[in-house]
């Protein structure tokens, strides 16, 4: 759910150097013994990566590349074909809804995410009391098994009984078919998505105001700036560091939501949710007669675009370093 | 005593806003204890005013396995991604093998890649090999999600052990592999806990791969289980969110007992070096 990242550790400053292995005086015969020792630690998980990311990788991209059917699927001789299942993909009717329909649920998820995020880790971080229990429990949304969120949020927009139509009904409004509206599962399942999200932009961003110096406050309130003031010329360039790895994390992670849009809508009706995650597990698994080319060719251009995100990510963060 | 009202004012505001954020888990709650007759009732009844167990008993009656079969496979899964993630941790934060940089932007990129293209290739694996429809094919996959982000974890939390802790060791004669199990792993406790903690979280929450690569097995996890009852009695909603209530007894756990694991390990990977 977050993407950890530690590729250049940070050393703590007594140890810098004096790390028992890398001391340059050693004699040679250790110093190559020891290099085999951090290559022995490491191997595991370097066959690890190769099995279970590089191989299932590949075998999605060779997916891709063939005419596969149930049969030549289970034999393993499906003809090469090339690019044949992405243009099949491109010329679908589903790929231009599917492709829009991402980018809205991504970037309005993203939008509210974030602004609702701020404005909580701004409210706590006024310390008052509870601040730190209600803190903690506005965590729960994020912890929750997706299934679990998923399946309480169809309920709760369900058209006849659910509580959010009786609600609208309580301030005099039509009730609306949420889930089997093509209107309306669009929205939907943003708004789920945006509840889930929340957590994990305030945990962020919480932690990127902790490092504002309180001092910094004091002296604009003795200029006389106001609540408002401060947050504009203090807070939101102090932290735009941490705003733009909070939204280029949530961009990679929403690409992906996968779960709640399956289990609330199935990306339908019709085509009415279907993003490009749902649409290509929709081909691979969601029908009788599986078109698993297909299905691997959306699967793939899923992941260039995180891709385009991700390097912007360590990018963003790379530059922050130096 | 104005700044101390406006506390009090934030607190009440704060209680608010943890209240409607909370809503949806309190209605989960409340259409769980809901007798099945009163659940289409018009309006809808707020608070559980004639609680009912029924819901839970159904519970008990159908989903035990689920939850067991889900234990089993949390706990393979966090086993799976200690053994390979603690090791690679500490030869990446203190070792350096050659081309540190470069599994670290590896392990990276692998955080990126969506689930369900991973389900995708797995499934073809699987097939091959006969691993379809089994609990452990299921660790395998599951240990995917945690993996990558547990070994950068550990040497997030590694580097910072003081090189002259290991050093001591080794002059007491140890070598590397006893200086790793009976000094670093025993001061990393915390990153211990962090990684165990979200890897079973993760695995317990999988619905993609299990979906995918668990659909018609003998042991299936509990959000399959949950799966199942929405598809098929689609009436009895008091049953499906006692299950829902159940299968988030982790996350409760979770958030109690490690509350502060879960900021700092989560902080750690994601805004290191602005703490």
């Amino acid at each position: 759910m977050t993407i950890a990242r530690v590729d250049r550790p940070r050393r703590a400053p007594t140890a810098a150097g004096r790390g028992g292995a890398d001391a340059p005086s050693l004699p040679r015969r250790y110093r190559r013994r020891s290099r085999l020792t951090a290559l022995a630690f490491v191997t595991p998980l370097l066959a690890y990566l190769a099995a279970f990311y590089l191989y299932p990788l590949y075998r999605n991209l060779d997916l891709s590349l063939r005419d596969y059917t149930v049969r030549s699927f289970v034999a393993g001789d499906a003809p090469f074909t090339g690019w044949d299942n992405v243009q099949k993909v491109l010329d679908d009717p589903t790929f231009g809804p599917a492709m829009r329909h991402t980018m809205v649920f991504t970037f309005v998820s993203i939008a509210f995410q974030y602004a609702i995020g701020l404005a909580l880790a701004v409210f706590f971080n006024r310390h008052f009391r509870l601040s730190t229990v209600l803190r903690a429990l506005f965590l729960i949304p994020w912890l929750l098994p997706l299934i679990v969120s998923a399946s309480t949020w169809s309920w709760m927009f369900n058209s006849e009984s659910g509580v959010v139509n009786y609600f609208l009904h309580f301030f005099g409004a039509d009730p609306v078919g949420w889930l089997t509206s093509p209107d309306w599962a669009l929205t939907s399942v943003i708004v789920a998505n945006i509840w889930i999200g929340i957590p994990f932009n305030l945990v962020i961003l919480y932690s990127g105001l902790q490092n504002i110096p309180a001092e910094l406050y004091e002296a604009a309130a003795l200029d006389g700036a106001g609540a408002w003031q401060q947050f504009r010329r203090i807070t939101f360039p102090l932290l735009r560091p941490v705003s733009a790895i909070t939204l280029l994390l949530g961009l990679v992670y929403t690409l992906k939501v996968f779960d709640l849009i399956w289990i609330m809508t199935k990306g339908g009706p019709g085509d009415a949710s279907s993003t490009l995650a749902t649409w290509s597990y929709q081909l691979g698994f969601g029908t009788l007669l599986p078109k698993f080319g297909p299905g691997a060719a959306v699967g793939n251009i899923l992941i260039l675009i995180a891709l385009v995100f991700g390097l912007a990510y360590i990018r963003v963060q790379r530059r922050q370093e130096t | 005593m104005k700044s101390r009202a406006r506390a009090r004012s934030y607190t009440v505001v704060g209680i608010v806003l943890t209240a409607l954020m909370l809503f949806p888990v309190y209605w989960m709650l409340n259409v769980s204890l809901t007798p099945q007759q009163d659940m289409r009732r018009n309006p809808p009844d707020l608070l559980p005013l004639h609680p009912t167990f029924e819901g839970y008993r159904a519970v008990l009656d159908d989903q035990l396995p689920y939850l067991g079969t889900s234990l089993l496979i949390g706990l393979g899964t966090v086993a799976l991604t200690l053994v390979l993630a603690a090791p690679a941790g500490y030869s990446l934060a203190k070792l350096r093998p050659r081309g540190a940089g470069a599994i670290g932007l590896a392990l990276l990129i692998a955080q990126m890649i969506p689930g369900i293209v991973m389900a995708m290739g797995f499934y073809g694996i699987f097939l091959d090999l006969g691993l379809l429809n089994s609990w452990w094919g299921l660790v395998i996959a599951d240990s995917t999600i945690a993996v990558p982000f547990g070994v950068m974890i550990f040497a997030a939390f590694m580097s910072g052990i003081p090189g002259e802790l290991i050093a001591a060791s080794r002059i007491d004669g140890a070598g590397t592999f006893r200086t790793f199990w009976s000094v670093v792993l025993p001061v990393s406790r915390n990153a211990l806990v962090t990684v165990s903690l979200f890897s079973f979280l993760w695995a317990w929450s999988d619905f993609v791969f299990a979906n995918t690569l668990d659909g018609g097995g003998d042991l299936r996890p509990i959000t399959l289980g949950i799966y199942k009852y929405i598809g098929n009695n689609n009436q009895e909603w008091n049953a499906i969110m006692a299950t829902a209530v159940v299968a988030s007894v982790p996350a409760a756990v979770l958030l109690v007992l490690a509350q502060r694991y879960v900021a700092a390990g989560v902080t750690a990977g994601a805004v290191k070096d602005q703490s």
